[in-house]
């Protein structure tokens, strides 16, 4: 059954909510790309869990919070949404950019999830490579940077994406603009306060992640005392685009 | 008549096929292609035109500011700015301008424009720009604060300008303890400030509200009327009416003894749009968040950005190329339509040689100017120092301002 798109308020902004399913709460946040609407990593996870996928504030059909700064304030309006949502203690399943969000949740309040997901995650500096830098390339360069298969991509979006799309896209990098600047993607705050967080942890990567490299799975997988690493094959680094199924079996694996 | 000098001053000795094969001209184009000993020379080249600029009768020589970019050899335009300070005796040092929100230390631009007022003993107009897409990955500043802090660090500066320190700054994107630079401008309450811009109309009403002259750069005769149209309709509703004084215009516009060479080297200024060996990158020009939300699809949607056909230009007078009555002649149109009182000849670019470049200015000022300021008392085109227009719309008295209605 598709799920059905709500708005709510938190801090003077609406923003747009997808949820479905029935069973434990599993809050998913989305990556740097924007939400993709109900896709089919939602749609087979809605059959196990209820699953809620707020906008972060800020991304195409959100409003900005114009004084946000930091990716940890969206982190700070995420958890105003769990409470206000009255989400009891949801496992949490971070995408990308959306996985350094929920990393700074977890240190924030490590009580807050029960379990944890996060994919490709941003927010730590690898010790090997740099992420890939989204403001040195087309919008659409990026997101097709995110594929193991580009023909994956051109099926999703077609091989030159509308202009809705490429608008769509093109907000999310101006509030990532806002949020991520610099430096670029990590937190020197972040590895330290991950070291006190105890959320049982699975970290997931494509195998062929293009965006962050894996160095930073492995970074995260040694500062979360109860963190393992799963690589999936045949992968970019949108892994729910990508490959939803064989993420949604770990995920229902995992939790 | 205020009648000035720029070139942008091109880094022209780089291997142009390493350009093509590269596929853009800036910010990631490696400066292992900079050749310090040609750019010794390009310099020194610079140095002598803006002195025959000055002896030919020039009133000002503008400056701007480019950084990793091959086509503008000025990464720190207060350097050229004190070069001339020191070395001209009688012209002005117009830049134009400082990237304020490029810098996270106003402070220091206060600093320097202080000390170069004073050094070329009052003789600075300290113009004042966003900088362009490039300029924020090139200082590493983010882009979708930038109107924000140019406005902010703006704020600032008049702040420095215009009242004793020490004072504390807590705003949005600076703060500051203590502010106290003990160099302050010559010129009071402070040189004047000038904004050169090109496409933002958010930029042109910005002005328009301060009262500070606008130099629209290079823009079409179309472009440029609608620029005054928004600008004169934004100083009405704050209570003045615009005059040619807030009104500046460069044209690019290389002269010579004969037509031929003139429109051989005046296709040099395609060098610098890129003809030759490609220039810019749209994402790099274009910085997610740095121009306004209304016109993202326009960008979105717009092709990868080439320059107009050399002939286009020439017919359109966006470049002007020929002898000195040649030039004067359609120089005359330009003015007629746009009506400028501040008014920039970008004389040479590209591979134009320092003779060709000397000719250029000399033929300038022997014909071209003294035409021009005979047609702009024809035509009533002032500057804001032969009218002493006040130096921005918080420096004018209040009983000069009309009640808007």
């Amino acid at each position: 059954m598709p799920g059905t798109e709500k708005v709510v308020e938190i801090a003077g902004l609406k923003v747009p909510v997808w949820s479905g399913g029935s069973g434990p709460t599993l809050l998913v946040l989305h990556g740097d790309t924007g939400q993709n609407g109900w896709i089919p990593l939602y749609e087979r996870l809605s059959k196990r869990f209820t699953v809620v996928a707020p906008t972060h504030p800020g991304y195409a059909g959100a409003d900005i919070p114009e004084w946000a700064r930091h990716p940890r304030d969206i982190a700070a309006l995420q958890q105003w949404l769990v409470r206000d949502l009255k989400l009891n203690r949801p496992a949490v399943l971070g995408l990308g950019f959306g996985g350094w969000i929920a990393a700074e949740m977890a240190t924030l309040a490590p009580q807050a999830f029960g379990k944890m997901v996060l994919v490709g995650a941003m927010g730590v500096k690898p010790d090997k490579g740099d992420i890939l830098d989204q403001f040195l390339v087309h919008g659409v360069d990026y997101v097709r940077a995110g594929f193991h298969d580009v023909a994956k991509f051109s099926a999703l979006f077609g091989a030159q994406p509308d202009l809705d799309q490429l608008e769509a896209w093109e907000i999310g990098r101006e509030m990532t603009t806002r949020i991520a600047w610099k430096p670029y993607m990590f937190s020197h705050a972040l590895p330290p306060l991950l070291r006190g967080c105890d959320v049982p942890t699975l970290l997931v990567w494509g195998d062929d992640d293009k965006i962050v490299p894996r160095s930073a799975g492995e970074l995260y997988a040694r500062l979360l005392r109860t963190a393992r690493l799963e690589v999936v094959a045949d992968c970019g680094h949108l892994v729910e685009l990508e490959q939803p199924d064989k993420l949604a079996a770990l995920v229902e694996a995992f939790l | 008549m205020f009648l000035m000098y720029f070139t942008e001053q091109p880094m022209s000795a780089y291997p142009e096929d390493e350009g093509r094969k590269f596929g853009a001209t800036a910010l990631m184009f490696s400066n292992k292609h900079f050749d310090p000993i040609a750019g010794s020379r390009l310099y020194n080249e610079r140095l002598a035109e803006y002195m025959l600029a000055e002896e030919v009768g020039f009133d000002a020589i503008m400056l701007n500011e480019h950084h990793t970019a091959p086509y503008c050899m000025q990464p720190r335009m207060p350097v050229w700015s004190s070069i001339l300070a020191a070395t001209t005796q009688r012209v002005k040092i117009a830049q134009l301008g400082n990237p304020l929100p490029t810098s996270d230390n106003p402070i220091q631009i206060a600093e320097e424009i202080a000390m170069i007022d004073m050094i070329s003993k009052g003789r600075l107009i300290s113009g004042i720009v966003r900088g362009a897409g490039t300029e924020q990955l090139a200082n590493n500043v983010n882009p979708a604060y930038n109107r924000e802090r140019f406005e902010e660090a703006h704020d600032l500066l008049i702040k420095i300008f215009t009242e004793p320190g020490p004072f504390r700054w807590e705003g949005n994107h600076y703060q500051f303890r203590v502010v106290n630079p003990w160099a302050v401008p010559m010129q009071k309450p402070h040189p004047r400030i000038w904004v050169p811009g090109v496409v933002s109309m958010e930029t042109v009403i910005w002005a328009a509200q301060h009262r500070y002259p606008y130099i629209a750069l290079n823009t079409t005769i179309e472009a440029t009327k609608k620029i005054w149209e928004v600008y004169d309709k934004a100083a009405l509703e704050v209570g003045y009416e615009a005059g040619t004084e807030q009104r500046g215009y460069l044209i690019r516009c290389h002269v010579s003894d004969t037509e031929e060479k003139a429109l051989a080297n005046g296709r040099q200024f395609m060098w610098m749009q890129g003809e030759f060996t490609g220039l810019g990158h749209p994402v790099w020009g274009g910085p997610s968040g740095y121009s306004s939300p209304a016109g993202r699809r326009q960008r979105l949607m717009a092709p990868k950005r080439a320059a107009n056909p050399y002939e286009k230009q020439l017919d359109e007078m966006t470049i002007i190329a020929g002898t000195p009555k040649q030039v004067i002649q359609k120089l005359k149109v330009i003015m007629e339509e746009t009506r400028p009182g501040i008014f920039a000849l970008w004389g040479n670019d590209g591979n134009v040689n320092h003779e060709d470049s000397k000719t250029c200015i000399r033929l300038m000022g022997q014909e071209v100017l003294p035409a021009l300021r005979d047609i702009a008392k024809g035509l009533g085109l002032k500057d804001p120092f032969e009218l002493d227009t006040p130096v921005s719309l918080k420096e004018t008295p209040k009983s000069q301002l009309r009640v808007p209605a």
